[in-house]
């Protein structure tokens, strides 16, 4: 990948890190869990999947599946950079005359499928790519996960069926900030080795740095990795990434900051002095 | 014409039909050579062959989704409620050996609660056909509708000839009484014609009404026999509780009217398992056993009024 194109997915994330810190306040958003999959979600955006503002019904298009729906703040703000949605949209963030809150909504253009309870959407992904599959359709069906949503037993359930179909059309992505909740997952109920999971399940893997946008270019342009097996790509992430007031702690998964604590935290995402916060730490939602 | 000859028909008639099951075969087994690709078992996982439905649906296709009635509707709900439920897509669940029918396999397969459950779920709609003929009738109809719909198959076997129009939302009144009206639905449509050939050969004048369409309700059908009859009962293999006869009293009391109803369903317990005519036996769903309690209640109705 060019320096070039490089530098513009840089911009982007820059950008949607700043619509995610301010959509943090009045409500407030999970926003540790949405910088960590910025990059992520930028990158497929801009510069792999086939899908944009002209084909967003088309039935070749390519599909993204945000199962850890609470990550939403990070499509919304893509969205916006993108020219799917107006900007002036994100001040709707938790007003009922819209469809903006704290999980996707299929209403805004882009969204392919409502989530918000963990561990579905890798079963929708798997309707949609054998659908693609009988129509000899060459889509690419990405489903991106948390890795405390890989708790939940529905997700291995389909990774073996999706294996046992040999869908080498699907990639599960897994956003591996090593945080659930409120805790760290090896703390609670160990992931690792998690590679080796998803290779005993049948997959094809691959573990980045999720913030490396060369690396996230070389994982997905080299998709499938083979005919016959759905691939993985697990992306080794940091929680809150781009505001070191945050990453990786384990007290700020849900924020709800104040106006000038905003202010302030856009100002560290450009590289200014750590933001003191004094609002609460909410770490149950 | 059986339940997979009529699948199969439509099916190939229409490319967007997709069969699907978790590892229940029972009414489909020679179909995976006929529909190929479209035939698809996802293995006993009633939760991915859910999500993986409304997947299907997504893309234009109506999936026809098979399981034991219980695993279907428990194991898998929260995904019918989330991903069929909200997304109001068009999969049609088609449900196994529901209430009775589950006979000697114990509790953990008794759909008791089925209706109740998926009746809770907007949009969805709820059918609970007598037999296999009257099974028949509806399911065309109930598989080309826009909406997400929950079957409670039934196999069983009937002389009875029911009438073809099937409606989505119209009951099917078999006859009209002013003493008492049976509802019933399901598998004791049977037992039920039975109780009424009883009570009027001890001279009562009987209504049966063949519900069919548990959601959409045929609310005028039901507030005629209100109206009509002295008393009102509800027969189903189901919990009291959300099923018909909840059904009655939300209806009634949605059009402020009151009426003597006798319920006849399974009052906070499993049922004990055995072969199906030793349970209806044991519960009291014999026709002989039902008619006996309704003539009781009738008799109890008359003195309070003396």
């Amino acid at each position: 990948m060019t320096e070039e194109k490089i530098n513009k997915l840089k911009e982007t994330a820059f950008k949607v890190r700043e619509h995610i810190i301010n959509m943090s306040t009045d409500g407030g958003c999970f926003i540790g869990a949405s910088l960590s999959c910025t990059d992520l979600i930028v990158y497929l955006y801009q510069s792999f999947l086939n899908l944009h503002k002209g084909n967003l019904k088309d039935e070749e298009r390519d599909y993204l599946f945000l199962s850890k729906g609470h990550d939403v703040p990070a499509l919304y703000g893509t969205f916006v950079e993108l020219g799917l949605i107006e900007k002036d949209r994100l001040k709707n963030h938790l007003k009922t005359i819209d469809s903006i809150y704290w999980h996707p909504n299929r209403n805004i253009p882009g969204v392919e499928f409502h989530s918000g309870s963990l561990g579905h959407l890798p079963a929708v992904a798997i309707g949609v790519a054998l659908d693609c599959r009988m129509k000899k359709q060459n889509n690419k069906i990405i489903v991106i996960t948390g890795d405390g949503e890989l708790n939940e037993g529905s997700v291995w359930e389909s990774v073996m069926v999706a294996s046992a179909f040999k869908l080498s059309n699907l990639t599960f992505v897994v956003d591996r900030n090593k945080f659930q909740a409120n805790i760290a997952t090896e703390e609670l109920i160990p992931l690792e080795p998690l590679v080796q999971k998803f290779e005993a399940f049948g997959c094809n893997v691959q573990r980045i740095d999720g913030h490396d946008f060369t690396q996230l270019d070389k994982a997905f342009k080299t998709l499938p990795y083979s005919k016959d097996k759905p691939n993985v790509i697990i992306a080794d992430t940091i929680r809150g990434k781009g505001l070191p007031s945050i990453e990786a702690r384990a007290d700020r998964w849900f924020c709800n900051f104040q106006h000038d604590e905003i202010t302030s935290l856009v100002r560290e995402l450009h590289g200014e002095a750590k933001t003191e916060l004094e609002s609460e730490t909410l770490t149950v939602r | 014409m059986n339940y997979e000859e009529l699948i199969k028909k439509i099916a190939l008639e229409d490319e967007r039909f997709v069969v699907m099951t978790a590892e229940n075969r029972a009414l489909i087994r020679n179909l995976p050579s006929v529909l190929k690709e479209r035939f698809i078992d996802t293995g006993i996982t009633e939760q991915t062959m859910i999500g993986a439905a409304a997947g299907l649906a997504l893309r234009g296709r109506i999936p026809v989704v098979h399981a034991l009635a219980t695993f279907l509707t428990l194991r898998a709900f929260e995904f019918i409620r989330t991903d069929v439920g909200i997304a109001n897509l068009p999969v049609k669940l088609s449900g196994f050996i529901p209430g009775f029918l589950s006979d000697g396999n114990g509790p953990t397969h008794q759909a008791i609660e089925d209706v109740s459950l998926m009746r809770g779920i907007p949009g969805m709609q709820v059918f609970c056909p007598a037999d296999e003929q009257d099974m028949l009738y509806a399911l065309s109809h109930i598989w080309t509708s826009p909406h997400p719909s929950y079957v409670r198959v039934n196999i069983r076997k009937s002389d009875f000839q029911h009438d073809k129009n099937f409606e989505i939302g119209k009951a099917e009144v078999i006859s009209n009484g002013t003493d008492v009206t049976l509802l019933v639905y399901g598998m004791l449509f049977e037992e039920t014609l039975k109780t009424k050939q009883l009570l009027e050969s001890e001279g009562l004048s009987v209504g049966l009404i063949n519900v069919r369409t548990l959601k959409p309700i045929d609310e005028k059908a039901i507030l005629d026999a209100v109206k009509n009859s002295q008393m009102l009962v509800t027969i189903e293999d189901h919990f009291l509780t959300g099923g018909l006869y909840s059904i009655i009293a939300e209806l009634l009391l949605k059009h402020q009217l009151t009426a003597n109803v006798l319920p006849l369903a399974l009052n906070e317990r499993w049922f004990k398992p055995g072969l199906l005519s030793e349970v209806l036996n044991n519960e009291g769903f014999t026709g002989e056993k039902m008619s006996e309690k309704i003539i009781k209640e009738l008799y109890k109705k008359t003195v309070s009024k003396i």
